[in-house]
């Protein structure tokens, strides 16, 4: 897994809340066997006009936040279906940083397997962040290690992320590999429940 | 020894090991599979030189892409391309990792959450996951079940275990009657309107209380399916002498060592909650969504809301695109809504007994001028069923299309999807912007909802037709 540490990038503010995953990644991008190139799909019926040209109204399409790597946004973002295809499109897109007031939780860890860190903030700081992201120029500094978000007004917020996820995002770590460590663990488990009747 | 909840006795059942930071490695008792999420959990899976570990607690169904029609021509004429490769790559996926399952057109084959329990394969005490957020279906045989994402589908292939942290626990208790043409559907939507789609964020739901306990094996999985709606990624309901009824008639029946432990899967007396939430059905009417967030209900007899009724700004901008979104003003009678088109079918309501609620509607009259109607059984098993008993007839008769199953409407993958514009009166779970089809208009109900609504090309109280 990708590792995250510290991003410096432009934060496209998209403040809306229950932002589900069908809008993230629609249906027609889903028919694929590869993990990579749904950044195209992202948001895409927001993004595209019916007729397939970009819709200048949205706000990853409008010049000042060309190359966002950050998006803020409002509460229970990802929520509705499981597809990882959702952190996989914001990826490939180039986003790795999602700033909100909550997340839904399959999309929060899939999220996590993917080095796309999930920053959550208060309401009130979300709300704050989305505005300077309008009103100043300039890149937003995340540093995961000290859980915080340097806006373009030097103006310096908190973000919560529980202790495990911030240490695997930070290690980058094969979270498959870490679990056969415990292979004999399994091994005495199964030994035991494959015996019981349901 | 400390009451526990059903939640507590399932996690502890399936504790492997202590992880840091909180977390544990819980076992997975039973793994299903389809198509759209699992190619690249594969792919993952081969790049890393591993095993599948046990396939025998593996089981793959084709259900998100397949075409409702056709089925028996085989996969080679499945009109998409890239669905075409999807359900290639199931077939060749099990053969090279040995997984047991169903293709598309076989008898067996039908959505996931419909086949895990018809097949007798999702027991009470057990832990199920799949790559799909309604895999809470499952919970309603006190099985501990919830979506996971394409990484964790490849985890559990390599270890057959999670790394979870502990989830809280919300009692939902229902109390008073039901009234008669109140169902499960409508007992799910309400719930979701009382507490909202990120009220059960973090939290494991379990219904409770009478409601609950008189309602249908069918009725439960309903009801369980759409936990996800209300942001849980899990339901449960107590097992008992239903959800034994029910085990014993499906190709697995429980052994009597079995039969008798069942009673272990429910909460203790005393257990305690994170949270309770109540909700008093005696009051329900059958209840239909306007907008675009499941959230968005009302009864049948209400009226649509105006973005004004909402005091919190962002609830009521939210109200307000929604609105848009619908084509609707805000304000008029619901009954008043005319449909375009009626799916009947999803993981939430194609079971036999969702058919046989909407057939009874059905033989009443016949579809409206200008409204398609589909019906989309569940899986091969209750297509059969429903044709021995006369139900696929009642439904071709009265100008229902009588398809094949699949997941179908309920996400459009397959060819089944609305027109810009379109207004359908669903039985599926979600009714986000765009769900079923571009700038496609979703109102969820329930299967007797969805046939009344066919028949008078309006959004229409079932109870008319009872």
């Amino acid at each position: 897994m990708k590792v995250f540490d510290k991003l410096s990038g432009i934060a496209a503010p998209l403040f809306k809340a229950n932002i589900d995953t069908d809008a993230i990644i629609p249906k027609q991008y889903l028919s694929t066997t590869e993990r990579t190139g749904l950044g195209e799909g992202l948001f895409h019926e927001w993004r595209r006009r019916e007729d397939g040209s970009d819709n200048p109204d949205f706000v990853l399409n409008q010049p000042q936040y060309l190359g966002a790597s950050v998006l803020i946004t409002d509460e229970n973002f990802g929520c509705g279906s499981s597809r990882e295809h959702a952190p996989w499109a914001l990826d490939d897109f180039g986003i790795r940083c999602v700033i909100a007031p909550g997340f839904a939780d399959i999309f929060y860890n899939n999220s996590l397997k993917n080095g796309l860190l999930p920053a959550i903030v208060t309401r009130q700081t979300a709300e704050t962040l989305a505005s300077l992201a309008e009103s100043h120029p300039g890149p937003f500094h995340i540093d995961l290690e000290a859980q915080t978000i340097q806006a373009p007004d030097q103006s310096v917020h908190r973000f919560e992320i529980p202790p495990q996820a911030r240490a695997n995002l930070l290690a980058g770590r094969d979270e498959i590999g870490a679990t056969l460590e415990h292979e004999a663990a399994i091994a005495a488990f199964e030994a035991r429940h494959d015996r019981q009747p349901a | 020894m400390a009451a526990k909840t059903l939640y507590q006795k399932l996690w502890d059942a399936h504790l492997v090991d202590a992880l840091p930071g909180g977390e544990a490695l819980i076992y997975i008792d039973l793994h299903l599979i389809h198509e759209v999420t699992s190619p690249q959990a594969f792919a993952g899976l081969r790049a890393a030189g591993r095993k599948l570990r046990r396939p025998d607690r593996t089981l793959a169904v084709a259900d998100h892409n397949i075409p409702t029609s056709g089925q028996a021509g085989g996969v080679a004429t499945i009109e998409d391309p890239a669905a075409r490769a999807q359900v290639e790559a199931l077939i060749r996926n099990r053969g090279d990792f040995a997984v047991p399952g169903w293709g598309m057109g076989e008898r067996e084959n039908g959505i996931v959450h419909v086949v895990g329990p018809e097949q007798g394969r999702t027991r009470p005490g057990m832990t199920v996951v799949c790559g799909d957020s309604h895999t809470a279906t499952h919970g309603a045989f006190a099985a501990l079940a919830f979506g996971i994402g394409t990484s964790e589908v490849e985890h559990v292939f390599a270890t057959q275990t999670l790394r979870l942290s502990p989830s809280k626990s919300m009692a939902i208790n229902f109390t008073g009657e039901t009234p008669q043409g109140v169902t499960a559907k409508d007992l799910a939507l309400a719930m979701i309107g009382q507490i909202g789609t990120a009220g059960g964020t973090g939290f494991v739901l379990e219904y409770r209380g009478p409601a609950i306990e008189r309602l249908s094996m069918e009725g439960r999985m309903t009801l369980c399916n759409m936990s996800i709606e209300a942001g849980a990624r899990a339901g449960l309901v107590a097992a008992d002498a239903r959800t034994l009824q029910y085990l014993n008639a499906t190709p697995l029946p429980p052994s009597e060592e079995e039969a008798d432990g069942l009673s272990h899967w429910m909460s203790d007396e005393g257990a305690s909650f994170d949270k309770e939430v109540g909700i008093d059905v005696s009051a329900l009417a059958p209840m239909v969504s306007w907008g675009t967030s499941p959230q968005d209900v009302v009864p049948v007899t209400g009226h649509v809301p105006r973005a004004q009724d909402f005091a919190e700004a962002g609830r009521r901008n939210a109200a307000d695109r929604a609105l848009e979104y619908m084509g609707l003003q805000g304000g008029e009678r619901v009954q008043d809504i005319a449909i375009d088109r009626v799916f009947i079918g999803s993981c939430t309501n194609s079971r036999i007994e969702d058919l046989r609620a909407a057939s009874a509607v059905a033989k009443q009259g016949r579809v409206a001028a200008k409204v398609r109607a589909m019906v989309v059984p569940g899986s091969g098993l209750v297509a059969a069923q429903a044709e021995a008993e006369g139900l696929a007839d009642t439904f071709r008769a009265a100008g229902f299309e009588w398809r094949e199953p699949g997941c179908s409407m309920c996400l459009g993958m397959n060819n089944d999807r609305l027109a810009p514009g379109e207004r359908c009166a669903s039985t599926s779970n979600r009714n986000f912007e765009g769900r079923q089809g571009r700038g496609g208009r979703t109102h969820l109900m329930s299967p007797a909802m969805a046939a009344a609504s066919a028949l008078t090309g309006r959004i229409t109280d079932p109870r008319e037709f009872s």
